[in-house]
């Protein structure tokens, strides 16, 4: 649906046209006409817009196909579902929607009845699609095992329960999230008909930019890509410093492993990012905005470089929008695999066609950034709650939070918890409330050990501390961070200094190099919790090698926090610093035990042959990388442990399963 | 298996601003950055190659090697990591018998560790030639081996086929 | 305005950073990546750091511009503790080599390894093995030693405009390097050497000719001259204060050379009178003849080798000149074994130079044997046990090269050449030689453009001060330009790339003051006035450009920009990285 249906005239008394655009134009689409007073073109509007909504007349299927959906295997059930509709020629038609966020219950599908009855069902996959289709289109079981709940009234099936009452999304307050999943992502009016673009064309027709940057300073609203700083203010800074050209930048790196909220609502929703991005930029007095997005989103990329053609099209994007005189292109730029490219100055570098590489503060971007004019860079849950705020006020974004908070957040909820996903819930509630009640706690028989939250800036809250409200400062004081919203869960099968490894091996990687405290210091504290996790051979000396490195990880961290010089070396301790502070007698356990209680550690685990079983057939004996076993043929085998890796090679080859782990 | 180096639509303007997407552009057609198709961006762009050289280096994304037929995708995000992706990847390197730079010894296959892929509720993930496969295990993992080995020895593919276009998103 | 640093009340200049307030102050804040004239500090090595009060952070004072009331401190436990750690990171992945490193002595590292109490083996694990870069005959580099403060990227990039070297890879692989990996003789590098000049550890050298020199001085079979630079002596300075005339250097050093074996000591600005017998006719030659125009001066290796390598279309703008160095090298071989009856003899001729590019330039041109650079000059006394600070001798230089003007002396420095040829030119042109000193080409500006009449001519002239504003004078310098002087070094020779080591601007400001000195005091101040030029024209060359002058004192130019990377995608050294950016 890329031509749009809303932006055509009603009669000839509508004089919108692309070079003398109306500044009512989305007003009158979504409420009008504005300009003349006649009922035809008032229905003839309203209609538009229904049908709009519904994806069209008739039957219609909206199938999440995000990325997620799309590795539960969406497009096979797409491509099934077209060929099933095409050989038995059922009236249907199909839409791709973004993510509604439930990861861990897709594919979702939708079904749209021609009188407006809209199901959701969920659990699909390639190999079960056939049975939906036939249950519903057969058999006309609209109940069927597939069923998740329903929207709206749904004359008929008032029992089916509605979505948003469902325990995943009960406890939710989706703002940010309202149309993803819901509306087609590719077309410029499913947008329209949703209420897009009446706050962008309000700002631009109606206020001044100093009223819309107050308006969002007073909201409340804190950038979302993990700082937290307050956005009107930055605003304001940009505004206030005179230059002939300023920029707008969307920072869609989103490069924290274990987050994806961001590709969500870019998937889902890219109309809300532009929208925001419009606002924003009038606010500051930008003409040109560019859009930072990984390359590991062609999805994303695609969805937004369709939105911005069908938005330039209708001359929502270009020169003189809405007859506002406000002129504004953007671009997207690909990111080219680098984590600290999310780092506000290293963006600017790779924007420019440099390495990624932060430079000082200040001057901060806001004053001078890309090609030394003021820059705005805004995290995309950021500029996704713009649209709101004018739309619905500051106070009603303040009153969303939390306590003191504003607004809600997204998080990106995944690892060992029943319900993975994302959830947009009001900032401020505390992470219980996410992973127990929202996520659904730890799968059967298991235990939440510790919560990371933060990514590789952020730390592990334990079990204990998950009282802790979602606030930046309170989650500062553990010792975390609210980052950009990654929240992995752990339980009793994760080890912590494992985990601490794991995040200090990324930040290795991803240190940009430049300076001397996260290059070098980086690399030392991995070599140490490496060291940690590996069984000492035999000397004495390394034991205490192994104990000086606790002493040295503090000393270390404490440097490459205190002196780096951006936020990636600055938080790089803090997912060791947190484990080390709540999960001390782990580390000790490795140091003073040579164990890890989880068993994760491939390198203090050993296995053990028992010689009452083994009938020396050597095979453990061949496959041993390290040449840890020894024995002859028809005779028991035994493992050196001081040579054993931990691969467990030899417990596969065994025949007679004589080769078991030694706690 | 290299292939030519990619003769470059010359934009009317060029600017440094465009070395990174030009550079994407070059590994897209070619599968991968020759030093060739380097000097040649850099005498448009007025760069020094030392320069271009060195943002190539900077991102994980550009390789100076072509590809094996085969390219795995072993996701390391972090809700993978939890569920024991390192495992996969440590089975790829001992059945692949792969070299440091990812290809494996017989250069069929490349093995590109990568972040979080975006599919952490199936998690561990791999991706296989653009294709997902969650829920994985080191079983499932040489099931799908053992299909691809059969399939290539049943039917041989041409060394310089097309690379998939997806993994050049790693 | 002032600021309040450890606890000391200090004035201060808008703009200028807590650090330069603190050096000037004679409080010694350790900094290992900036550069008193970057325009844009990197801020990388991270030893600046101080404390400001109010703020909780670290601050690099590097980068810290001073306001009026700061309050900073220098030198806390904290900071102490802090600059300790990253000092020994650096440690950690550099090589043990102090004992055998040309830097012993001079290196910035180790002195602050010193200074900051550095526990030895600290941390330990993996460290970087890079191959040592030996591949061209001016500049060496060894990776290993590398401390990535970027100076020397700064130099390459944002001063000379070059950009042979750049940071490659990332994260802690990063490398300071060619592309490709590759070595530096392929890289488009001019040898100018301001890189090693910076740098602050022993990770770039120049290819030292030492040993080389030492063991030709032990030859009984070879005769051993020197040419001195005249940068050289307005460079070194004595213990004591001596009357800040050159020659008085120049007598020290002659002195000292032959003290160590050197059987004559010549003086390369007696060839630098004679460039600007030569220059000055082709350029008058150009101006009347309707040559190429704007004629460029030659004099400057590394900027022949910008020209050669990434720029060939200016070739016929250069003028055909050699350099003095290659002028004094063609006329010593070629006169002084006669002139000495030392005919059946072996001459090494070994030049003592600023510059590290004119080592590429002897082995291009012969004539010369050996360069060796001011730094290697002070290494030569220590091996031979001359303690300069104390020496008293002096020797005249050696006829027939002895004698030079004031004229020559200039040509230490930006603005030099052109004022000595435009001495010479007005001369020759039959106008009066000027007397006063040429105010627009002195100094430090970047691009220093200007009219000069000559007769009824109205030359237009330009200096160029470091190769890259030559971009900017091609860019947005006047059109119908007549004669450019460029200097591949910020200053000129005085800041030559084979000057001791440093980044302070002070040292250059000190060695140009004695260079106007010089031409002050000198009894003879143009080149066509030299007496000793004279006879060798009338002995031996005839006239300026005239047939033996042009056998023995121009050149030609090769187009060599093919040769700047020209890659080899058969053996790329560096594999498919399979995804390095997620941790296995
Ligand atoms: C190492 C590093 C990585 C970052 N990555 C991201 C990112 O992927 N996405 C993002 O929006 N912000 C990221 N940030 C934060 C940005 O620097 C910046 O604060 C943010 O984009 C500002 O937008 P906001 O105020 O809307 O949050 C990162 C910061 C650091 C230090
Ligand atoms: S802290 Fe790390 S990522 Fe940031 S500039 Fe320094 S080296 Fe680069
Ligand atoms: S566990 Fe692995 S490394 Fe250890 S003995 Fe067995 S085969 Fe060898
Ligand atoms: S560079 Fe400095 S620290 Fe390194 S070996 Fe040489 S003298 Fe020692
Ligand atoms: S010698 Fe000059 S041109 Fe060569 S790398 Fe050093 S600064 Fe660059
Ligand atoms: S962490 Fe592997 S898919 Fe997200
Ligand atoms: S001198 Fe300031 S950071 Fe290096
Ligand atoms: S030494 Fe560089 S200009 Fe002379």
């Amino acid at each position: 649906m890329n031509r749009s249906v809303l932006i055509e005239p009603c009669c000839s008394l509508c004089t919108h046209s692309p070079g003398r655009p109306c500044p009512d134009l989305i007003t009158c689409i979504q409420e009008g006409p504005l300009c003349h007073d006649d009922d035809t073109c008032r229905t003839l509007r309203a209609e538009r817009l229904e049908t709009v909504r519904r994806g069209g007349d008739g039957t219609v299927l909206f199938v999440g196909a995000g990325t997620c959906g799309r590795a539960n295997g969406a497009l096979h059930v797409i491509a099934k579902t077209k060929s099933y509709l095409e050989e038995r020629s059922v009236p249907a038609r199909l839409v791709e929607v973004g993510c509604v966020g439930f990861c861990q219950r897709e594919v979702f599908v939708d079904l749209q009845k021609g009188d407006g009855l809209r199901l959701s069902y969920c659990d699909l996959t390639p190999d079960n699609v056939d049975e939906f289709l036939e249950a519903v289109f057969e058999k006309n079981e609209l109940r069927n095992r597939f069923l998740y709940g329903r929207y709206g009234e749904a004359p008929g099936y008032e029992d089916v329960p509605l979505v948003a009452d469902t325990p995943f999304f009960s406890r939710q307050t989706r703002v940010v999230l309202e149309n993803c999943g819901l509306i087609d992502p590719a077309s410029l009016d499913s947008a329209l008909a949703a209420g897009a673009f009446a706050a962008a064309a309000r700002a631009l027709t109606t206020m001044t930019r100093e009223e819309v940057c107050d308006m969002v300073a007073e909201s409340g609203l804190r950038g979302r890509g993990g700082a937290g700083f307050p956005t009107g203010q930055k605003w304001k800074v940009a505004l206030n410093t005179a230059a002939h050209q300023k920029y707008l930048i969307c920072n869609a790196d989103e490069g924290d492993p274990g987050a994806f909220m961001d590709r969500a609502i870019l998937e889902g929703d890219p109309f809300r990012i532009i929208e925001g991005m419009l606002i924003a930029a009038y606010a500051i007095g930008a003409t040109k905005a560019y859009v930072y997005c990984r390359a590991e989103y062609p999805l994303a990329i695609a969805r937004l470089q369709g939105a911005i053609a069908q938005c330039r099209k209708a001359g929502l994007l270009g020169a003189n929008i809405l007859g506002s005189l406000t002129d504004l292109d953007i671009v997207i730029k690909q990111g080219a695999g680098a984590f600290v490219c999310g780092e506000e100055t290293a963006i600017l570098a790779s924007i420019e066609g440099g390495r990624g590489m932060p430079r000082p503060r200040p001057p901060y971007p806001a004053v001078a950034g890309l090609h030394g004019m003021p820059t705005v860079l805004n995290n995309v849950e950021t500029l996704a709650n713009v649209s709101g705020i004018l739309r619905n006020g500051p106070a009603w974004f303040r009153d969303l939070g939390l306590g003191e908070a504003a607004g809600t957040k997204v998080f990106a909820l995944s690892g060992r918890v029943r319900n993975t996903g994302l959830v947009e819930v009001p900032v401020g509630i505390p992470l219980r409330e996410i992973v127990y009640g929202i996520g659904g706690g730890a799968p059967e028989g298991h235990q939440i050990k510790a919560v990371q939250i933060g990514g590789p800036s952020g730390g592990c809250i334990p079990d204990e501390y998950l009282d802790v409200p979602t606030d930046y400062g309170k989650l500062q004081e553990l010792g975390a961070m609210m980052g950009s919203g990654g929240m992995v869960v752990m339980d009793e099968r994760s080890c912590m200094v494992d985990v601490a490894r794991y995040f200090m091996e990324f930040i290795r990687n991803e240190s940009c190099g430049k300076c001397t405290p996260c290059r070098e210091g980086t690399t030392r504290m991995y070599e140490i919790l490496t060291a940690l996790t590996k069984r000492p051979v035999g000397e004495e000396i390394q034991r205490l090698e192994r104990f000086r490195g606790l002493l040295h990880l503090e000393e270390l961290a404490a440097t490459i926090k205190e002196t780096s010089l951006c936020g990636l070396g600055q938080s790089a301790a803090n997912p060791v610093l947190s484990t080390l502070r709540f999960f001390r007698d782990e580390y000790e356990a490795h140091i003073l035990e040579d164990r890890c209680p989880a068993g994760v550690c491939q390198g203090l685990r050993t296995y053990a042959i028992d010689t009452a079983t083994c009938v020396g057939c050597m095979a453990c004996k061949k496959v041993c990388p390290a040449g840890a076993i020894l024995g002859e043929r028809k005779s028991a085998h035994y493992i050196i442990v001081d040579r054993c890796l931990g691969c467990g090679a030899c417990v596969d080859a065994c025949p007679k399963q004589s080769i078991t782990l030694v706690a | 298996m290299s292939s030519a180096p990619a003769t470059l639509a010359q934009p009317a303007e060029l600017s440094r601003e465009q070395l990174i997407p030009l550079l994407q552009e070059v590994q897209a057609k070619d599968g991968y950055l020759s030093q060739t198709a380097m000097t040649e961006l850099a005498q448009a762009l007025d760069t020094p190659v030392a320069s271009v050289y060195g943002v190539a280096t900077f991102y994980n994304q550009f390789r100076f090697a072509p590809l094996g037929e085969h390219v795995i995708e072993v996701c390391r995000g972090t809700a993978c990591h939890v569920k024991q992706s390192l495992t996969l990847y440590q089975h790829l390197e001992r059945r692949l018998k792969l070299r440091p730079d990812g290809n494996s010894a017989d250069g069929r296959f490349s093995v590109l560790s990568v972040a979080c892929v975006g599919a952490c509720s199936i998690a561990p993930v791999i991706k296989l030639d653009g294709e997902f496969y969650g829920h994985l295990t080191v079983e499932k993992l040489d099931a799908l081996l053992d299909g691809i080995d059969k399939h290539d020895t049943e039917s041989p593919t041409e060394p310089n086929q097309e690379q998939p276009t997806e993994a050049s998103h790693s | 305005m002032s600021i309040v640093i450890n606890g000391r009340e200090l004035q201060f200049r808008p703009g200028e950073t807590v650090l330069q307030i603190a050096c000037r102050a004679g409080i010694k804040i350790p900094h290992l990546c900036s550069l008193d004239w970057s325009p844009s500090p990197s801020a990388s090595c991270r030893l600046c750091v101080v404390e400001v009060e109010g703020s909780p952070k670290l601050q690099t004072s590097c980068t810290l511009i001073a306001s009026d009331g700061m309050v900073v401190h220098t030198h806390t436990p904290r900071i102490l503790k802090a600059r300790r750690t990253i000092v020994e990171l650096m440690v950690a992945n550099h090589p043990p080599d102090c004992l055998g490193c040309h830097r012993a002595g001079t290196c910035e590292l180790a002195d602050l390894a010193r200074e900051l109490g550095v526990r030895p083996r600290q941390y330990v694990g993996i460290k970087k093995d890079h191959p040592l870069d030996i591949s061209s005959s001016a500049i060496w580099r060894d990776p290993n030693k590398c401390v990535l403060c970027g100076r020397c990227v700064t130099m390459c990039h944002q001063i000379q405009g070059v950009g042979a070297i750049d940071y490659i890879d990332r994260g802690f692989r990063t490398q300071v390097g060619p592309g490709f990996y590759k070595g530096i003789n392929v890289s488009g590098c001019t040898y100018c050497g301001q890189c090693v000049r910076v740098c602050p550890t022993g990770a770039l050298m120049e290819h030292s000719h030492v040993d080389a020199v030492v063991s030709e001085l032990g030859d009984p079979n070879t005769v051993v001259v020197a040419q001195v630079a005249p940068a050289v002596p307005a460079t070194l300075s004595l213990g004591r204060s001596k009357p800040p005339t050159v020659p008085v250097m120049l007598e020290h050093l002659a002195a000292a050379l032959k003290q160590i074996g050197f059987a004559a000591v010549f003086d390369t600005a007696f060839s630098a009178d004679v460039t600007i017998m030569e220059e000055a006719t082709e350029f008058l030659g150009r101006l009347q003849g309707g040559g190429v125009l704007p004629m460029f001066t030659s004099c400057s290796p590394a900027w022949i080798n910008y020209v050669e390598l990434h720029r060939p279309d200016l070739i016929p703008h250069l003028s055909t000149c050699k350099s003095p160095q290659q002028m004094a090298g063609a006329l010593i071989k070629e006169i002084y074994p006669k002139y000495a009856g030392l005919e059946d003899k072996r001459i090494v001729l070994v030049s003592i130079m600023p510059c590290t590019a004119k080592k590429y330039e002897a082995e291009d041109l012969g004539d010369v044997d050996y360069v060796l650079t001011t730094r290697e000059l002070t290494t030569l006394w220590d091996r031979f046990g001359i303690d300069f600070n104390k020496f008293e001798d002096r020797l005249p230089l050696d006829p027939p090269f002895a004698e030079a003007t004031g004229a020559a002396r200039l040509f230490a420095s930006t603005g030099g050449v052109m004022e000595a040829a435009v001495r010479t030119a007005a001369s020759l042109a039959g106008a009066e030689t000027p007397t006063a000193p040429l105010n627009e080409a002195r100094g430090l500006d970047e691009v220093k453009c200007f009219t000069f009449d000559v007769g009824d001519t109205t030359l237009n002239l330009a200096v160029v001060n470091g190769l890259g504003q030559v971009r900017t004078l091609l860019e947005e310098g006047p059109a119908d330009l007549h004669f450019v002087e460029v200097m591949s070094c910020p200053g000129g020779c005085a800041g030559g790339g084979g000057q001791p080591y440093g980044t302070e601007a002070a040292d250059l400001h000190r060695r140009l003051d004695r260079i106007y000195d010089a031409d002050a005091h000198a009894e003879v101040h143009s080149s066509h006035e030299n007496q000793s030029v004279a006879a060798l024209y009338e002995q031996y060359l005839g006239q300026p450009l005239g047939e033996v002058s042009h056998r023995l004192l121009h050149r030609t130019y090769t187009d060599r920009s093919s040769g700047v990377l020209a890659n080899d995608d058969a053996q790329t050294k560096r594999g498919a990285r399979a995804g390095a950016g997620a941790p296995h």
